[in-house]
This record gives structure tokens, C-alpha cells and sequence, in this order.
């Protein structure tokens, strides 16, 4: 298998796959900078004019603040609920501990537009009007495992006796925490919560049924493109969102270099084998 | 030196009291352990789970075709229509899960070589850069992406650019079934090549070495050994690119046309016309194949390989 010949196909085929991957990404980052309103290939002229219209642009500048607004509280409560999870998944023996992270893993296992309308089914239900809350409670409920995930892995890695330790110190319970406890955990903390907010940022399955007539900014550039207006002003929005999710998701790895690389795929695998455990218990 | 044993009393009283509590906390494991679940299972539990009840429930709902409001009375009307063949439903049911197979073949198939190279042959270096190369797309935003096939399928777009350069013909790929099968084949493999990689990785050496001492030459090694111990991976990327698939409703939202209904926009649609327990019923069914699909990938080893 190891021949030169093979050697040779092999890195040609994965040349190939890898333009795939990253052609289409290209080309929508030079749409950006296309100075015609008709969306064709070549592109001939360029400026930068659209990204002042998009600056300017109250309805994309509202949208922007809501998403914002959208994955810092998310991204605050999957970093509290995700970490007390992982510390007791973590550091206890009880009865249904693997049923625990079964159940965090869900809405990443599940198909999207159930999590979406089960939500929207709900809170029309218990009549619950869309805002921004009914958005924070959708993209909530899939962060938790992600920094749930990077905790727990930390924790399993490092000592339980550290925390005795430092008990038999004297160390009350906040300066257990922040002198021993958070230097441990805090890379983990961060990288989790880097990629919760970039899940939360450009979310859109969910999102649609949980915000009503409110625009996040994946939902204005649903909208837009579905109706086809301000596609050059949609180029400029949709390469600025390439960017703000990529620049989390690279800064988490950066700083999970130490412990490994850090996936999204891994979420998701471990999410299958959990989903898949379930008909044996 | 003796320890002075009121030393860990000493200090304010509010310290004492905390050194207490910190005490009283930890010979009861159990109180630990319950207040830190108690709070996420209890969000958990009521907002997630308690809403896919709700979602199960309102399936055996109907909407009252005078008030167009939903009907609290017990019937398996969603069902039987969803099952009825002179309803269009069972066809988009077969459209989705025969669309989700091809991408995930063609994935499996575009997949494989790329996670080899990384896998085996790739230095230490190259292998890195590849694996960035992988995961940045992965992350970046989904509905972009969809959204960049769409301008490279369209009519003026790329492609046809591309193949008029070539001296071929325009192609109509645009919202058509074949443009969701390549733009779901490309969302998607990203999640293929993670975990076929992950298996390939885990291959010794010394069985491809002891292979070839066997005398099997390149094509049999690969069929015998190679294939057979990366099949777990290949199966748990396929839950992936199946069960994504099944579940979507963007990208035919986008890139398909009239006759590419999915399930995931006709429960979609049906949320928008107001018929949550019929969409809900619908939504059942890309459930229950995930469903079975998982316990035939955990029959084939998939779990075991990750």
C-alpha cells in the first residue's frame, strides 16, 4: 500500500478532497469584495463598498447585537451547568451516571429540527412568547456538552487528591477553588466556552423555531437569501460570520494545545456512541 | 512541631464557619454529589426532555380544520395519513433516506483516501496542517456554506464557469436533487474523515508488515486488512452523514427545487402553517431510523472503534 506510486495517488486524491473542502469557502469570501449587485462567475470588478453598506445597516447591526447578546448568556450557562455535570459525572460513583452525560449529549445526537420544534411545541404550550430567553434556552441546551466534554476530560486527567490536599491545608472552600481548582480546569473552561459560542453565533435549525419574528444573524441571512435581496450586503455578512466563528474555534485549539485537539466530530462521535448505549440499558 | 489541632478553628468566625461547612460537605459525598447535579439535570430534564415529551405527546394531537387550533383529543390520525399512499409523505420519506445514503457512500468514498494519506503516510507536520485544514471548515458556519454552493450551482455560478472553460456544455445543476446530494456530501465529510482517520490510526504497523510477509500484495492488504479494521470508523461516520442528512431542512430549502421535499421541510412547513402535531408526527420518523440505523452501526462495531 506504501508504494511510490500509491504514495503519489494517495496525496493527489487528498489535494483533491481538501480543494473541495475549501474552494466553496474561497469563492464566498471573494463574493465579499464583488462590486457587482449580480451574483456571477467571473468576478470582474472589486471594492470594498459593501462592507460599509453592511457596517451601516441597522437591521444587520440589530441582528449582530442579538447573536452577540444570544451566545454570551448561552455560553454563561453552558459553562456553569457543563461544569457542575462534568464534576460530578467526574468525581462521584452514583446510580445513573452514565444515563448523565447520555442526556447531555442528546441535543447534539438528535436531529436539529426536533430539538426545534419540541421547544416551539413547549413553549407554546406553557405560553411562553418568543425572546430573546426562549433563543438562550434553545442554543443552551446543545452548549453544555461542549464544555461539559472539555471538563470532564480534564478532570478524569487530573488528581482527586489535589482537592484533599489542599483541604488538609486549611484551604476553605473558595481558596480550594481558586487556587487549585481553577488552574486546572481554566483552559478547559475557556476552550469550552470558545466553542460553545461558536456553535451559539451562527445556530440557525433551532434558532428559526425558538425566535419568532426576531432576527439573529444567521436568521437575517436566511431570510435574505431566501428571498434573494441584498445578496452583495448577505456576501459581506456571511464572510464576516466565516470569520467570527473560525477565530473561537482556532483560539480553542491554541489553547487546548496541551491536551489534544479539540473536535466538534468529537462531540458528535461520543454523542453516537452514547445515543447507541441507550437499547442496552 | 505538633500540629495545634484549634489552628484550622483559627481565624474570623466567617472563615471558621466556612472550614465547617467546607468539613460538613465532605464526609457526606453524596450532598456534594446531588448539588452539583441538581441544578443541570433539573434544567435538563424539564426544558429538554420534558419538551420532547410534549413533542411525542402533541403527535397524537390534531388541529381542528374550523378554529385551526389544536385539538387536545387522542387519535393516530398524523399516522395513518403519513403512512397513506395516495399522500405524498412515504415518497418524500423515501427521497430523504435514499438521498442520505448517497451522501453518505459518496463521503465514505471521498473520505478515505484523504484520512489515509493522514493516517499512514503524512508526516508528522503535513499531518497537522491536514487535520486544520479539515476542522476549519467543519466549524465555520453551516448555513455559509450551504449558501456558497448555492452562487458556485447557480446558473452564471462557478461550475458552469468552469466547464465552459473546458469546452463543456452548461449543466442545470441548480435546485435539483443532484445539487442537495453534492451540497450535503460536502457539509457533512468533514464528519467522515474524523473518525475513519481515528481508525486508520489505530492500525499497527506491524499487520500491514505481517500482511506483506504473508505475501499479500498492495490491493489484497487492503481488502483483507486494511478495510475490514477501518470499517468501524467508516460506520460511525456514516451515522453522521445519515443521520444529519435525515434531519436537514436548509440545504433543500436552498439548493433544491419543486420536487425535492424532505422530510425536514415538510415538518418544517407544516410548524409554519401551524400543524405542530403533525409535524411532530412526522419528525417521529427520521427518529426511529436514526433509531434502528444505530443499533445496526453498534452490531457492526462502530462503538468500539472510538
Amino acid at each position: 500500500m506504501t508504494g511510490r506510486g500509491a504514495r503519489i495517488s494517495f496525496a493527489v486524491a487528498s489535494a483533491l478532497v481538501i480543494a473541495f473542502l475549501w474552494i466553496p469557502l474561497v469563492v464566498i469570501a471573494l463574493y465579499a469584495f464583488n462590486s457587482s449587485t449580480i451574483q456571477g462567475w467571473p468576478i470582474t470588478s472589486w471594492t470594498l463598498h459593501w462592507f460599509s453598506v453592511a457596517w451601516h445597516d441597522p437591521d444587520v447591526s440589530s441582528a449582530f447585537r442579538l447573536s452577540v447578546k444570544v451566545a454570551l448568556v448561552a455560553t454563561g450557562i453552558a459553562l456553569v451547568l457543563g461544569t457542575m455535570a462534568a464534576a460530578a459525572v467526574a468525581r462521584f460513583q452514583f446510580f445513573g451516571r452514565e444515563a448523565v452525560s447520555f442526556l447531555l449529549v442528546l441535543p447534539l445526537a438528535l436531529p436539529g429540527i426536533l430539538t426545534g420544534i419540541a421547544l416551539s411545541s413547549t413553549f407554546t404550550f406553557v405560553g411562553l412568547t418568543p425572546s430573546i430567553w426562549t433563543i438562550v434556552i434553545g442554543h443552551a441546551t446543545f452548549c453544555v456538552v461542549l464544555v461539559y466534554n472539555n471538563v470532564v476530560a480534564r478532570l478524569r486527567r487530573s488528581s482527586p487528591s489535589l482537592v484533599e490536599a489542599s483541604q488538609d491545608l486549611g484551604a476553605d472552600g473558595w481558596q480550594t477553588f481558586r487556587f487549585v481548582l481553577w488552574p486546572v480546569l481554566s483552559t478547559a473552561l475557556v476552550a469550552g466556552g470558545l466553542l460553545a459560542f461558536a456553535l451559539s453565533f451562527d445556530e440557525v435549525i433551532v434558532t428559526v423555531f425558538t425566535a419568532g419574528a426576531q432576527e439573529t444573524l444567521p436568521i437575517w441571512i436566511l431570510d435574505n437569501i431566501e428571498r434573494g435581496q441584498q445578496l452583495p450586503v448577505v456576501n459581506v455578512v456571511a464572510f464576516f460570520v466565516i470569520v467570527v466563528t473560525v477565530i473561537p474555534v482556532a483560539l480553542a485549539q491554541r489553547v487546548m494545545r496541551d491536551t489534544g485537539l479539540i473536535r466538534r466530530g468529537a462531540a458528535e462521535v461520543t454523542a453516537a456512541v452514547e445515543a447507541a448505549e441507550v437499547p442496552a440499558v | 512541631m505538633a500540629v495545634d489541632a484549634s489552628a484550622f478553628g483559627a481565624g474570623p468566625p466567617g472563615r471558621r464557619a466556612r472550614l465547617r461547612f467546607s468539613g460538613f460537605l465532605w464526609r457526606r459525598p453524596w450532598l456534594r454529589a446531588l448539588g452539583l447535579l441538581a441544578l443541570p439535570l433539573a434544567a435538563f430534564g424539564i426544558v429538554y426532555l420534558g419538551a420532547l415529551a410534549v413533542l411525542f405527546v402533541s403527535s397524537f394531537w390534531t388541529v381542528s380544520s374550523f378554529t385551526a387550533s389544536v385539538e387536545h383529543t387522542w387519535t393516530l390520525a398524523n399516522y395513518r395519513q403519513i403512512f397513506d399512499t395516495n399522500q405524498p409523505y412515504l415518497d418524500i420519506a423515501g427521497r430523504t433516506v435514499g438521498i442520505a445514503a448517497a451522501v453518505t457512500v459518496t463521503d465514505a468514498v471521498l473520505a478515505f483516501p484523504l484520512a489515509y494519506f493522514m493516517a499512514r503516510l503524512a508526516g508528522k507536520h503535513t499531518r497537522a496542517v491536514l487535520f486544520v485544514m479539515v476542522l476549519l471548515p467543519l466549524w465555520s458556519s453551516y448555513l455559509v456554506r450551504i449558501y456558497a454552493w448555492q452562487t458556485i450551482l447557480a446558473h452564471d455560478g462557478a461550475i458552469n464557469w468552469g466547464l465552459n472553460k473546458l469546452g463543456l456544455p452548461d449543466q442545470n445543476l441548480a435546485y435539483t436533487n443532484t445539487a442537495i446530494w453534492i451540497v450535503f456530501t460536502y457539509v457533512w465529510l468533514p464528519f467522515m474523515v474524523l473518525p475513519v482517520y481515528a481508525a486508520l490510526e489505530r492500525i499497527p504497523d506491524s499487520y500491514l508488515e505481517a500482511s506483506a510477509d504473508l505475501g499479500a500484495r498492495g490491493w489484497r492488504t487492503f481488502r483483507s486488512v486494511i478495510l475490514p479494521l477501518a470499517l468501524p470508523g467508516l460506520v460511525a461516520g456514516s451515522i453522521f452523514t445519515f443521520a444529519l442528512t435525515l434531519g436537514d431542512y436548509i440545504t433543500p430549502l436552498l439548493v433544491g427545487g419543486t420536487g425535492s421535499q424532505f422530510i425536514g421541510n415538510t415538518v418544517y412547513n407544516y410548524m409554519q402553517e401551524a400543524n405542530a402535531p403533525f409535524a411532530a408526527a412526522f419528525a417521529t420518523i427520521p427518529m426511529a431510523i436514526v433509531g434502528v440505523y444505530l443499533l445496526l452501526a453498534r452490531r457492526l462495531g462502530a462503538f468500539e472503534a472510538l
